[in-house]
């Protein structure tokens, strides 16, 4: 690629932080570096990826809004992790974490596994139990 | 505790090739980011359709996370001191802060999801990111992150959780830094060992997932995604292949461009013109796989029904494939 036909489709995916060093061919064949903020292309397939975490998560949202799953489940799929995933975060098993999805035993956890819950997710047990939250919070764009 | 060593941080495009290049420039070796990677082997295909993250198959276009890392500690002869603590954080933090308090830049494996100065869009519970410690003010830890622009900082409590990221390569506190650096190093002696051992990976693993016959096979599967996948689905196989592409620190293209800026490089080390031809023939071939992922981002944004482009995008994937076969053999024949 030619340094003059990097692309600058700014999508504010870098948030400020970083432009992308683009290797690239001056006018005498020269290999430089070029910084692009961004590619309409690349700004595409990474939006495609965010659109298909924030379908699943809304799904899971009506689920835990409607009492068939625990709001473990949507923190988890908000926090883009699988069962086997915070199953490590946690230390638990498998199959530990998954019957904390359903609400009948999540309304029997302990604080102390509450804690390690909110702790991993980034927020506070009273906001790891509260549905309203859930029901309000807007999706990750 | 208060250290701050005098650690110049630059910017590269992909974080490995940055550490390396930002902690051997500390030592007084200045090899620039196409050096690393080259002399490294960075450059490499793989198309695993049974491994998936997320229920997506995983396509790379380098190789395994610490491969690069350790090809350049043997090819140049430095010798790094690593250490894992599986099972004692507290020590791993507080053997950092011996290592800051005597002077020593320190190179770690951190996972990208709860880095708190990342961009939200690129947060993924990626675990094979490479940073370097070098300072501690108060609470907070002075971080060369190769990928941002600027020097970035976390608490120790942020560090510590980076640090112990679970899951696919967890990095289990792993932290390394060097030890020893020769008196003499033989730079077009480990350029010539890098372009072999590339050329060898990307032409003889007699397995058709792996190298330039990765790419074939993969065409193969892109073909066939519209009749086997629902249209949403296919398009998100197809987007993934360019995010690996494109998404972070590859420099354009899959690291194409990058290996082209390497083989001008290695033109005037080897004193080869022939290598300033190989390097323009690699750009041609970098500016095939941008054209693959205009096509599959046609279909990305046409996600919910199927037309002619997969068989279009798996033409183009094909020509790829037959391009870099026949460059391998030629960039060995060269360099023999």
């Amino acid at each position: 690629m030619k340094a003059k036909e990097v692309p600058q489709d700014d999508a504010n995916m870098m948030r400020g932080k970083w432009k992308d060093p683009i290797y690239t061919v001056d006018e005498n064949g020269k290999y430089t570096t070029s910084y692009s903020l961004g590619w309409e292309v690349k700004n595409a397939v990474m939006q495609q990826a965010w659109d298909n975490i924030r379908e699943k998560l809304e799904e899971i949202r009506k689920k835990v809004l409607a009492g068939e799953l625990s709001p473990i489940a949507y923190y988890m799929e908000k926090n883009i992790m699988d069962v086997s995933l915070l199953a490590k975060y946690m230390e638990l098993w498998k199959w530990t974490v998954k019957k904390h999805l359903k609400p009948k035993h999540f309304n029997r956890l302990s604080q102390e596994t509450l804690e390690k819950y909110a702790d991993i997710f980034n927020i506070t047990t009273d906001e790891l139990k509260d549905l309203e939250k859930i029901k309000n919070e807007k999706l990750p764009e | 505790m208060n250290v701050k060593i005098d650690f110049e941080h630059r910017q590269f495009a992909h974080c490995e090739n940055g550490v390396v290049s930002n902690l051997l420039r500390y030592y007084g070796i200045e090899l620039s980011e196409p050096m690393i990677f080259g002399i490294g082997s960075g450059l490499f295909f793989s198309h695993m359709p049974f491994l998936k993250v997320d229920g997506i198959p995983v396509t790379s276009f380098r190789p395994l996370p610490g491969v690069i890392f350790s090809r350049i500690s043997k090819r140049l002869g430095v010798d790094f001191e690593k250490r894992r603590y599986r099972n004692s954080p507290s020590k791993a933090m507080s053997d950092l802060d011996k290592n800051l308090e005597k002077g020593i830049p320190t190179g770690m494996l951190v996972g990208v999801y709860h880095l708190s100065y990342f961009p939200e869009p690129y947060r993924f519970h990626f675990n094979a990111h490479n940073i370097v410690v070098y300072g501690k003010e108060g609470d907070s830890y002075l971080i060369s992150d190769p990928i941002m622009e600027n020097h970035s900082e976390l608490t120790s409590k942020e560090l510590k959780r980076v640090r112990y990221a679970k899951g696919t390569f967890a990095p289990k506190g792993h932290m390394y830094w060097v030890k020893k650096i020769p008196e003499k190093i033989d730079i077009p002696g480990a350029v010539v060992k890098g372009i072999k051992h590339t050329c060898k990976d990307m032409l003889t693993i007699p397995v058709p997932l792996f190298g330039a016959k990765g790419i074939r096979y993969m065409a193969g599967k892109v073909r066939h995604y519209p009749d086997k996948l629902t249209p949403k689905k296919a398009a998100l196989f197809t987007g993934q292949i360019v995010r690996a592409q494109e998404e972070i620190g590859t420099g354009g293209a899959g690291f194409r461009f990058m290996y082209a800026a390497f083989l001008q490089e290695a033109a005037g080390v080897l004193k080869k013109d022939e290598l300033n031809k190989r390097s323009s023939e690699m750009t041609t071939i970098g500016d095939m796989w941008r054209e693959f992922a205009i096509v599959t981002g046609r279909i990305v944004k046409n996600r919910n029904k199927v037309d002619e482009s997969y068989d279009h995008a798996a033409n183009l994937l094909l020509k790829i494939y037959e391009e870099e076969r026949d460059f391998y053999k030629r960039l060995r024949d060269t360099i023999d």
